[in-house]
């Protein structure tokens, strides 16, 4: 009797608590590339408007762009744009927020190479199309004066799981080589001429660690963070860039002029002169008609404060944060939920 | 007590009130209903599995039809899918995994059951079980951390230096590949072996053994000829159930085999499994064809699972029948 009466009181005292609060609850998915910053803007904003609770599930930006056509999230989120015939399998129209910026870097394992080895445009393509196979082959070695190359074979490293970055890499390459264009392509996933698959960024950079004469392609954060050499790539101004978040953002600004208004746009290998080549936005995917009221302002709402507060939080968590006009052209771009 | 007797009896008769209720009260039948229903439920969700995996793979069934299981392009940007090179990786690291496995377990198994003291082979044998639950990512990351750099350091070049000439063994030694993804395997997939083996062995009737060396077997002869022979069904049942396991290991391969689709014959080479893609590729997956691709080889590796183990299955009843494993009065 005694036990029963404790239940009962114990589900009172729940629905009491749950009732007293009545946090309004959005759902979200995704990609896996931004979460430590969506899940600490999310935090934040929380913190700010304690009735509000974002929950971000990273699940990989394919299974948010299909539970935000099944509807069963309110927004997603993803690494690469939505294509022309996804937009037109949702039904509905969805417009694309960019949110942060990230870059895909050439680290490598060369021994007597330096620290900075820099490699032209047609270079990467050349390795990653297996059509240079030699580290001292003329298209690295002239863009190297001064440096000892071994005449080793390339052993080339790239991601085996679908990925944000492989999606970053394959479009840079896409647009410095009209061979890897038809002959490969660009996606998170596609059909690597040459080499070896690591699992995720660790198993990428624990291979290049293995075997000697390697060479792969890892996020930027993922350097930073663990402090693993990479090299400089020639931009589309010819300068050798070694990518930092500065350059990132230069690269967006760079390629805001031609921006199209629904923010779709490919910023790989944007002009400017200390712009890096290799970096992308990551988008949040948003209905554009809401119905509930409630979850509209929230949402709107949380999108103002990504583009002013939020990018705050950027620098230190090695994340690009997006320049002016891209924030200015979004402010506007907001009002078209409805 | 009569009234017990009388109400169990064949199914059709006795469909009166009376007969029914106190069929019911007694607990035979109650336990014979719930325990069918188990048996069915997971009956039924085996069966529905295949089913959405049939439903799934649909576009890119009608799409590449037998097709799907003799190409070798996996390409997501031109959506051109062929489980080939998966098949063959699954199939090789297999194989590999059980020539080593099965040769180290049944000799565990037979130190363990016929030669050992009684204490040692029973804190041994505790150890071995150990083995079997450690979780197969730690295993993959010994693997990457320890087995990686050793293998193409010193294993590798081993090989290539003294067996070199075979096919097996050429090609540049990366340290992942087919070799490296079949010892980790085999090293998973060991435990199961000794644990099964070792107790038929033991469940062996000592008549059996006494029998042998009455008329003068030594002991080794004892074991090999007459005592493994006679537990012969059990331990190709052990066998099987690695061998189920190693077509389906995920994280232990996926981190070792070096995620490249490509067929050769050289074990240096990387490979790829369909486990492997399938956890590697599933999450990003954006299109629609491959989505489908990718459970299309689930149901390949489902199929693939299901016939090795109906092969496995007749080829135990057919050694039974030739004799051993308690078919001898």
């Amino acid at each position: 009797m005694k036990k029963i009466l404790l239940a009962v009181a114990l589900c009172l005292g729940i629905a009491g608590v749950l009732a007293a609060d009545n946090p309004v609850q959005l759902n979200a998915a995704g990609a896996t590339f931004p979460y430590p910053i969506y899940s600490k803007w999310f935090d934040e904003y929380h913190k700010l408007h304690p009735e509000i609770q974002i929950n971000y599930q990273s699940i990989g930006s394919g299974g948010g762009i299909r539970q935000l056509i099944a509807k069963t999230v309110d927004f997603g989120a993803s690494d690469g744009p939505m294509t022309d015939q996804q937009l037109q399998q949702a039904g509905f129209k969805i417009l694309h927020f960019p949110t942060v910026l990230g870059a895909a870097v050439p680290s490598y394992n060369v021994p007597g190479a330096p620290d900075s080895l820099k490699f032209t445009q047609k270079a990467l393509a050349g390795i990653y199309l297996g059509t240079i196979t030699k580290w001292n082959d003329p298209e690295i070695a002239n863009a190297n004066p001064g440096v000892n190359l071994p005449a080793n074979d390339i052993v080339v490293v790239h991601r085996s799981d679908g990925s944000g970055t492989t999606y970053i890499w394959t479009d840079f390459l896409a647009k410095v080589s009209d061979e890897w264009k038809n002959k490969v392509g660009t996606n998170t996933s596609v059909n690597w001429p040459v080499g070896l698959g690591g699992k995720g960024n660790e198993g990428v950079s624990g291979l290049i660690k293995q075997t000697p004469n390697s060479i792969g392609y890892i996020e930027l954060i993922y350097a930073i963070q663990n402090n693993i050499p990479y090299g400089a790539v020639q931009n589309a101004a010819g300068t050798f860039v070694k990518a930092s978040l500065a350059g990132v953002s230069e690269a967006a600004a760079g390629a805001a002029k031609n921006m199209p208004d629904d923010f779709r746009v490919s910023i790989t290998n944007a002009p400017g002169k200390t712009a890096y080549p290799i970096s992308s936005f990551t988008w949040l995917l948003i209905p554009a008609q809401i119905q509930d009221a409630g979850k509209r302002d929230i949402i709107k709402g949380f999108l103002k404060w990504m583009l002013t507060d939020g990018q705050g939080y950027c620098e230190g968590l090695y994340y690009g944060k997006l320049p002016k006009p891209v924030v200015d052209k979004e402010m506007k771009a907001i009002s078209l939920i409805e | 007590m009569e009234a017990t007797s009388t109400t169990v009896g064949p199914a059709g008769t006795g469909w009166h009130p009376q007969a029914l209720v106190r069929r019911l009260r007694d607990g035979d039948a109650i336990a014979h209903t719930v325990t069918l229903l188990f048996a069915a439920t997971i009956l039924l969700i085996t069966t529905t599995l295949v089913f959405q995996l049939w439903i799934h793979s649909a576009p890119s069934r009608a799409k590449f039809g037998w097709d799907f299981l003799h190409t070798s392009t996996w390409d997501p940007v031109f959506d051109n899918y062929g489980a080939l090179p998966f098949l063959y990786g699954t199939l090789v690291t297999t194989l590999v995994s059980l020539l080593i496995a099965v040769p180290l377990g049944l000799g565990a198994a037979i130190f363990l059951s016929e030669l050992a003291p009684p204490k040692l082979s029973a804190g041994l044998s505790y150890l071995i079980d150990l083995l079997a639950a450690v979780p197969s990512v730690i295993y993959g990351l010994l693997a990457i951390f320890t087995l990686v750099p050793l293998m193409s350091t010193t294993v590798e070049p081993f090989l290539k230096k003294t067996l070199g000439d075979l096919p097996f063994f050429k090609g540049p030694t990366y340290g992942v590949g087919f070799l490296t993804a079949g010892l980790v395997l085999s090293v998973m997939i060991v435990p199961f072996i000794v644990s099964v083996s070792r107790e038929v062995l033991l469940a062996v009737p000592a008549d059996q053994r006494e029998a042998a060396l009455s008329l003068g077997a030594t002991r080794w002869e004892t074991t090999w000829k007459v005592v493994v022979p006679y537990a012969r069904s059990g331990i190709m049942g052990s066998v099987f159930l690695s061998m189920a396991r190693a077509l389906g290991e995920t994280m232990a391969v996926t981190m070792v085999i070096g995620n490249t689709p490509q067929i050769s014959a050289s074990l240096f080479s990387p490979g790829y499994t369909i486990a492997a893609v399938i956890a590697n590729e599933f999450t990003e997956a954006t299109g629609d064809m491959y989505l489908s691709a990718l459970i299309e080889l689930g149901l390949v590796l489902f199929l693939l699972t299901f016939i090795l183990n109906g092969v496995a299955q007749l080829m135990i009843m057919l050694s039974e029948r030739r004799g051993g494993g308690g078919q001898r009065g």
